[in-house]
């Protein structure tokens, strides 16, 4: 019997032969931790261990409430530059950088055939690159930064095989909130997701980081896309390691294998307060709502502008309604500048921030009032997660969310395209 | 053996209603961390929790952010266990690294109800309820190690005091 991707990576770093469902001790390429290493670096100092064992293995990216917020905030990113230069740790990415799993990805950490782990639930990622990549705790990471050596349960793998041609205005971000609304918040808890099929071979890098992003709402442990030439393509010039793909054996045991066409899916909409309550725009539409934000680790990049900015240009945003534009890192803000894709944006009436989580975790930048409702690219649309408890939270793609800020209600984007 | 007042909740209770994110990096401090335990899931909990106190719920619950102020909080406003039919993984690991007892059991989670009295028996590996005993199995021995170290951080040093001491 053959053996899947996660069986395989995990049974090679810990130098043995593993199937899903046992226990391995195995130490990681890369940690990822971001304004959390302040509290990470406290729970170190408690290990009475002066330094950290693989400095070299620390990737801390600087993100959640960047530039700081507050005094508290201030005083966090200020301990994590003097940890760093002390600990002599050369992969650091102070505030102008951008949301940490597009900034580790674009400096060429996320590789094939790498095991990933950082202290953030949407290190799932990686996947789309072909690492193993999953999230941990602060205690964990603190840990490893001691010990450089970690537990890790094999997964078992459920295979999502995705076929069809994407119909106009649906795009990566509706396939995957009408796959979480299939198959519900839990149905990948502990599991490792691929996601195989010709739909998805088709997707551009950035299309897959969204599926690989938003297996952390089905609960996956990892997400994984087998490299092909498109991740080659994309990695040369940037990959900071030596790398060597990794893919499970055509006959590699699932757990299950969930075949889906989406020829005839129409765009999707994530309703509040579960990732999972997922109805087509068509159910949605005519929901008002005073704040859109287009940007997250999950559609924050420099195709995801380039659509808003199509359905924006030269019309004006809803009066009633504030668009915040988050770029997710400044190389992919700078990318969008240079094509005149935020001229676009900004003559339409958003307004736009600098590279990071912005609102999304409700720490700053776009706060929502008791009574407010929110549409918004991100990932997590839970109670109170951008403010108030009193407000809601919508979720959506980059097109449907510009095509709604010109109406001031959820609005198909498929009659701006 | 303690018997604790029950605080029942539902399906997919996530992180971000168990510690808000607002609250991520601006709070530091375990017992301030407590004072905001289920602040948006149930805003009088932090108030009225008693230590020893177990928290009873359905599927997934934890699931979302990997914050572990959502184990620690809850931890250190004295809750004794949390009880559910299912846990997020993350959830589920931080909750043994910080020394919080998880235990998954459908049928006792079914057989009690909000402001009812557990008895949970770590060693037997039983809960007991109004309507009867229930077995969950016993945490494999690396996990029983953590727990009763108080968490991941005083277990790990003590693995490596001891390390030290055997390399002298």
């Amino acid at each position: 019997m053959g053996k899947t991707f996660s069986e395989k990576i995990l049974g090679l770093k810990a130098q043995k032969d593993v199937q899903a469902g046992e226990v391995v001790t195995v130490s990681p390429d890369y940690i990822l931790s971001h304004d959390n290493s302040a509290a990470i670096i406290k729970e170190f100092r408690k290990l009475g261990v002066k330094d950290v064992k693989s400095p070299q293995k620390l990737v801390i990216i600087l993100d959640h409430v960047v530039p700081a917020a507050s005094e508290k905030h201030a005083l966090n990113h200020k301990t994590i530059r003097e940890f760093v230069s002390a600990q002599k740790i050369q992969n650091f990415f102070d505030i102008p950088s951008g949301i940490c799993h597009q900034v580790f990805s674009e400096n060429g950490f996320a590789l094939p055939g790498k095991l990933i782990l950082g202290a953030d639930s949407h290190t799932t990622s990686y996947g789309a690159f072909g690492a193993f990549a999953a999230g941990i705790g602060r205690s964990e990471v603190a840990t490893l930064w001691a010990t450089d050596e970690i537990w890790l349960r094999v997964p078992e793998t459920i295979k999502i095989d995705i076929k069809g041609e994407l119909p106009s205005g649906v795009y990566a971000k509706d396939v995957i909130l009408k796959i979480i609304g299939e198959e519900g918040a839990d149905r990948a808890n502990y599991k490792a997701v691929e996601f195989t099929g010709e739909t998805v071979k088709k997707f551009s890098l950035a299309s897959r980081l969204v599926l690989a992003n938003m297996a952390a709402e089905m609960g996956a442990k990892n997400g994984y896309f087998e490299p092909d030439e498109k991740t080659l393509l994309w990695l040369k010039g940037r990959a900071k390691d030596k790398f060597k793909a990794i893919s499970s054996d055509p006959d590699a045991r699932y757990e299950a294998v969930l075949d889906y066409n989406i020829s005839s899916w129409e765009p999707q909409v994530a309703c509040p307060h579960t990732v999972d309550n997922v109805k087509p725009v068509s159910k949605a539409e005519g929901k008002e709502f005073h704040q859109a934000v287009i940007g997250t680790c999950t559609n924050g990049r420099f195709e995801d502008l380039e659509i808003a900015a199509g359905i924006l240009k030269g019309k004006k945003v809803h009066p009633k309604v504030r668009v915040l534009i988050i770029p997710a890192s400044r190389q992919e803000y700078l990318l969008a500048l240079k094509k005149g894709i935020l001229e676009i944006l900004v003559e339409a009436g958003c307004v736009i921030l600098n590279a990071g989580c912005g609102p999304c975790l409700g720490a700053h930048q776009g706060i929502l009032a008791p009574g407010e409702v929110a549409l918004s690219t991100a990932n997590r649309n839970f109670l109170g997660r951008m403010g108030s408890r009193d407000a809601q939270i919508y979720l959506a793609s980059p097109a449907t969310v510009a095509a709604s800020s010109l109406e001031g209600k959820i609005t198909d984007p498929r009659k701006f395209l | 053996m303690k018997k604790g007042r029950v605080w029942k909740y539902g399906d997919n209770v996530n992180t971000d209603v168990i510690f808000p994110g607002k609250h991520t990096y601006s709070i530091l401090e375990p017992e301030e961390m407590a004072r905001h335990a289920l602040e948006d899931l149930d805003p009088g909990f932090a108030q009225k929790v008693k230590p020893g106190d177990v928290i009873v719920a359905g599927r997934n619950f934890g699931c979302g952010s990997s914050r572990e102020q959502a184990a620690t909080c809850l931890k250190y406003a004295g809750v004794q266990a949390v009880v559910a039919k299912s846990f997020a993984r993350i959830f589920f690991r931080n909750a043994i690294n910080q020394g919080l007892p998880v235990l998954q059991s459908e049928e006792a989670v079914d057989s009690i109800e909000d402001g009812g009295e557990i008895e949970i028996d770590f060693k037997r590996g039983s809960i007991k309820t109004a309507r009867g005993d229930f077995s969950f199995p016993p945490f494999p021995e690396s996990v029983r190690g953590i727990l009763e170290a108080g968490g991941l951080i005083s277990y790990t040093k003590k693995k490596l005091e001891k390390n030290k001491e055997r390399r002298y």
